[in-house]
């Protein structure tokens, strides 16, 4: 058993292979995470529009997104594009894909962090003299970001966990890498390191949230 | 021929759809199967973990504790991946099918047991001495009292976690799972024509966009009055 699933000869063969493709998923979060958040961001901001011109149109916008697998949206941009006579290449696929995608949640996240804070504080701003953007980046964004922040965090995990979706179209990150070194030792181990790689590096926030989250559900009564 | 009409003539042809039609029905079919096993197992899982959890014994509340969050931290593809091609290595190989079943039904029973661990433990403490003290026994409490209090108040989380990784299923189709994206995939290199690719995302749409509108309808109906 530990032969197949923990032999040591293979973890000290698969170790480069396996730490670029840490490396590139590292990267490849780095990436999208601000990606997305800057999409929900813009996503929660037109929302704050309350005008049902613009709302509803934004609501069937994330919906759609709630309701698209990535992967599915991923292959349709890999796989469909090039008969438009658009060759993307596997990252920007992942990028685009992952911007759509997470986006749309960060902005339902966002949305629900403006709509928290009370509309006294932005007519309080205002008639301070602050102009509407003002008011929404010095006085409504940063107390909407504290009070959704296990969400915001809850959601980057997904969004890290997600990146692994990338081997499917041949982006280098932890598991597509894990995955050629399987197939040239024919063993499973190289896998199973990129899951132990996966749990460690995720654990603590993982550990974090359960805690956040908790709290955040008892304090609802 | 304009640019508008070789686009249709692309990604919405006619001949191809009605030719692959029947196999991305027949992977709708797939899709719901797989979905709704994956419900059903994975709540179950979750609630009775949360329920094991309840009785307060400490080792075996490590030993929960640790496998939902090893099942919230992997990636449900790496899970997948992992049973489908390293399971056989040590005796048993799991079809596509079963492994993205099991995968994905584990990291829901991670996540609804820590959404209805929350929801039970936010019922304080004096309603369960209150019940225990009117004569309910501890099971009686706890499905009569307890259990009916906490699920209105997990439902909102709930869906939005369960519709997420149902839409996982589309993982699938990385280990030959012959669901609507597997389908369609063969589809179009079978074809040389993108339009299964197309009804295969209308198939999701269709799906799951009820689905999500009904979680919406459903979050603003149990949404706790404050």
């Amino acid at each position: 058993m530990i032969q197949t699933f923990f032999n040591l000869d293979i973890i000290v063969a698969a170790w480069p292979i396996v730490m670029s493709g840490l490396w590139n998923t590292i990267l490849l979060s780095l990436i999208v995470v601000p990606l997305g958040l800057f999409g929900g961001l813009i996503l929660a901001l037109l929302a704050s529009i309350r005008h049902p011109l613009v709302r509803w149109p934004l609501m069937a916008w994330v919906d759609f997104f709630r309701a698209f697998p990535p992967l599915v949206l991923l292959v349709l941009l890999f796989a469909g594009l090039p008969f438009a006579g658009l060759e993307l290449g596997g990252f920007a696929c992942v990028a685009i894909a992952f911007f759509l995608n997470t986006g749309s949640y960060y902005g339902e996240i966002f949305r629900a962090g403006i709509d928290s804070v009370p509309n006294g504080q932005v007519e309080a701003a205002r008639s301070t003299g602050l102009s509407r953007m003002q008011a929404m980046r010095y006085v409504v964004l940063p107390q909407a970001v504290r009070n959704v922040l296990p969400d915001l965090l809850s959601n980057t995990l997904e969004v890290v966990k997600l990146t692994s979706l990338g081997s499917v179209v041949a982006v280098p990150e932890l598991l597509y890498e894990a995955r050629q070194a399987q197939s040239l030792t024919y063993n499973p181990t190289p896998i199973v390191m990129a899951a132990v790689i996966y749990f460690l590096i995720l654990w603590p926030l993982v550990r974090l949230l359960s805690r956040l989250e908790n709290r955040a559900l008892a304090g609802r009564r | 021929m304009g640019g508008w009409d070789r686009f249709v003539e692309t990604f919405f042809n006619a001949k191809v759809m009605a030719k692959y039609l029947p196999d991305i029905l027949s992977g709708m079919v797939v899709t719901i199967e797989l979905a709704l096993l994956i419900v059903v197992t994975g709540l179950g899982a979750g609630l009775a973990l949360a329920l094991l959890r309840s009785l307060g014994i400490r080792p075996l509340n490590w030993l929960i504790i640790f496998i939902v969050d090893l099942f919230r931290s992997l990636p449900p593809l790496v899970i997948i991946v992992l049973m489908y091609f390293g399971l056989p290595y040590a005796g048993p190989s799991p079809s596509g099918f079963v492994s993205t079943w099991l995968s994905l039904a584990l990291v829901l029973m991670a996540f609804s047991e820590e959404i209805f661990w929350a929801g039970i433990t936010s019922i304080p403490r004096g309603q369960w001495e209150a019940s225990r003290s009117t004569g309910l026994s501890y099971g009686q409490t706890l499905f009569n009292v307890i259990l009916p209090q906490a699920f209105r108040l997990t439902i909102p989380p709930l869906t939005n976690r369960t519709i997420a990784i149902t839409k996982g299923t589309a993982l699938g189709t990385v280990v030959a799972v012959t669901e609507i994206l597997g389908q369609a995939s063969s589809a179009v290199s079978n074809s040389y024509n993108p339009s299964p690719l197309m009804m295969g995302a209308a198939a999701y749409i269709v799906l799951f966009f009820p689905v999500v509108v009904a979680a919406r309808w459903i979050e603003t109906k149990f949404a706790w009055k404050r």
